[in-house]
């Protein structure tokens, strides 16, 4: 038998999809180390990205920062983390959030800076209030370019939440370190087959609620800007 | 059609809407973008503010709802010092109309036009009602209602832009160039739409613009601003055209101005001369001699024929035509434009009325200047 085939049998026993080492709960558990991950990093990233693209205070730094962050290695920071405050669940959140914020705040940041400045000067001159021109003006009008930061975060969060494995917790991950310690390529194969599947549903759930959250007065304009120049892709960065 | 110019119909003796006193803007380096500038702007009328690029023109406008802070000096809005008072809501209280349209990409039509009530509170439902109202009003068709911005022309943006201001009913327009990114005919139309609301409307409005013949057609008064951030001229147009103060305003109010100021002067005591006419239909019977004014079965001007040419083949059309009760330049312009020397004056209802000649035209200027 060929590797499909002894793949397709083990997905198709029925022991892995009951009990606590089973399929489902390895995909809760993945999911929601994915989305603890990315609310706090939502919390962190977001805000100051809006800050710094409504005041345009801060930016240099701000992409400094992004840059250096997605430079670190996951592992050796999920090592560090683990070493500094013990096994558990939230040292490798910490670490994952790290990873996380550099496409959310490039997303925030360069979303809210986009918006043209005579928009923004025609809709304080209306009479709003700062508050006004980001809730009611920067942010819709940066919402396309803000759901694409958030898309790629959650590509790279759903890939690298497996490596949380590595230090004795659940998700998805447990199929590649198990069967990496037990030499069984097979589960490995199905662990990563399962990441991927995950990944390309998310994401078009996302795509789905992108259609809907970002005004149709914007689709045009979107797309002749996407044809002029990548906004989002340099954000993209892998593990 | 060209009409006389409006007499300006601010409330006499009132208090400005606007005032400036010894208003100063300067920047960190180099010279003051506005140069003491004290100024009294009437209620309802328009004043415009005209310059080239640099004199300071946008900047004064946008003092005056605290976009720019003066360096020194004060602005009154309404006999208070504005500079007490919020930024936010002394904006809401003046409609803002911008030169790209300023509108807001991710809403319709509709929400545009509502947005500042919206943001005095006023619930959503009202706020498109009153919206609505607006799109009759600036001359929109009720099926734009819900397009996006970007589906529309520059002209049909600027007038979803004069409705935005207009929706909370504002005493006072700020215009910052609003017509200026639009082709000509476009222009043309916006603005004589624009002086059409404004006999029903009666705001206070400030005008910005870089072109002379836009501020004299809108402009109840007119203030000449040079560059320097300096307040060369402030008149009525026909004053600005007929008595530039210096050499800067007549060189920028431009060589045709004498042309142009006819537009400031009835025609009512134009002689008419009695024309010869005949109708398509009986061309035959018409004298031979002379010009033949050719007129339909209405009385209406149809062309020329050139004396000794009595066949519809050789008519001559063309030449613009003076409306009785319009301006000198009309009529001197349908004279002058006229195949055979003396223009056409049509009544009301567009008949011929008589011809005017060019002669009196000038005789007539004459005479003004012995009174």
């Amino acid at each position: 038998m060929n590797i499909i085939e002894l793949v397709a049998q083990w997905f198709a026993d029925p022991a892995q999809w009951s009990g606590p080492a089973g399929i489902p709960v390895r995909l809760a558990e993945h999911l929601a180390y994915t989305g603890l991950t990315l609310l706090i990093a939502g919390a962190i990233a977001v805000p100051i990205g809006m800050y710094v693209g409504h005041t345009g205070k801060g930016r240099i730094a701000v992409v400094g920062a992004a840059s250096a962050l997605r430079a670190l290695p996951t592992l050796g920071l999920l090592t560090l983390f683990v070493l500094l405050m013990g096994l558990g669940l939230m040292p490798p959140i910490w670490a994952l959030v790290i990873l996380t914020i550099p496409p959310l705040l490039a997303g925030a940041y360069s979303g809210i800076a986009a918006v043209d400045p005579t928009l923004v000067d025609a809709a304080r001159g209306l009479g709003m209030t700062e508050w006004q021109v980001l809730a009611k003006v920067e942010l819709p009008n940066a919402l396309p370019v803000l759901l694409g930061g958030l898309r790629a975060a959650v590509l790279q969060v759903i890939a690298t939440v497996a490596v949380v494995a590595y230090i004795n917790l659940g998700g998805l991950g447990r199929y590649l370190i198990d069967g990496l310690a037990i030499s069984d390529p097979v589960r490995m194969f199905g662990g990563a087959i399962l990441i991927a599947l995950l990944a390309l549903v998310v994401d078009g759930i996302l795509a789905v609620v992108q259609k809907f959250a970002v005004s149709p007065g914007l689709a045009d304009r979107r797309r002749r800007k996407r044809r002029e120049t990548p906004t989002v892709g340099a954000v993209q960065g892998g593990m | 059609m060209e009409q006389p110019h409006r007499t300006a119909a601010p409330v006499q003796g009132a208090e400005p809407m606007v005032s400036f006193r010894n208003v100063t803007k300067s920047y960190a380096a180099g010279h003051p973008a506005v140069d003491n500038l004290s100024l009294d702007l009437d209620r309802g009328a328009i004043t415009v503010f005209v310059g080239p690029s640099g004199c300071g023109k946008t900047t004064s406008l946008r003092m005056i709802n605290r976009m720019v802070e003066p360096s020194s000096g004060t602005v009154l809005v309404d006999g208070k010092d504005i500079a007490g008072q919020a930024p936010a809501a002394l904006r809401r209280s003046m409609g803002y109309v911008l030169q790209s349209a300023g509108l807001l990409p991710h809403r319709t039509v509709l929400d545009n036009i509502g947005t500042v009530p919206r943001l005095n509170g006023v619930s959503r439902r009202q706020a498109r009602t009153r919206a609505r109202e607006l799109l009759d009003v600036v001359g929109l068709p009720a099926s734009l209602a819900t397009r996006y911005p970007s589906q529309l022309s520059g002209g049909q943006q600027q007038r979803v832009g004069v409705a935005r201001a207009l929706a909370a009913d504002p005493p006072i327009l700020l215009m910052d160039e609003p017509f200026s990114a639009v082709d000509p005919v476009v222009r043309a139309e916006l603005q004589q739409e624009l002086l059409r609301l404004q006999q029903e409307l009666a705001k206070t409005i400030v005008f910005v613009t870089h072109d002379i013949d836009e501020a004299t057609l809108i402009g109840d008064k007119v203030a000449v601003f040079a560059t320097g951030g300096r307040l060369a001229q402030f008149a009525p147009p026909e004053e600005l055209l007929r008595a530039p103060v210096d050499d800067f305003v007549a060189g920028f109010v431009g060589r045709d101005r004498g042309f142009r100021s006819l537009s400031f002067r009835p025609a009512d005591a134009l002689p008419l001369h009695s024309a010869a006419t005949a109708t398509l239909g009986s061309l035959a019977d018409a004298p031979a001699a002379g010009w033949l004014l050719v007129i339909d079965d209405g009385g209406a001007p149809v062309g020329w024929l050139p004396p000794g040419e009595r066949s519809t083949a050789g008519l001559l059309v063309g030449g613009s035509l003076f409306r009785l009760g319009s301006t000198l330049r009309l009529a001197l312009d349908a004279a002058l434009s006229s195949p055979s020397g003396r223009g056409v004056a049509v009544d009301d209802a567009g008949r011929v009325a008589g011809l005017v000649d060019a002669e009196d035209v000038l005789k007539r200027l004459e005479t003004g200047r012995a009174g």
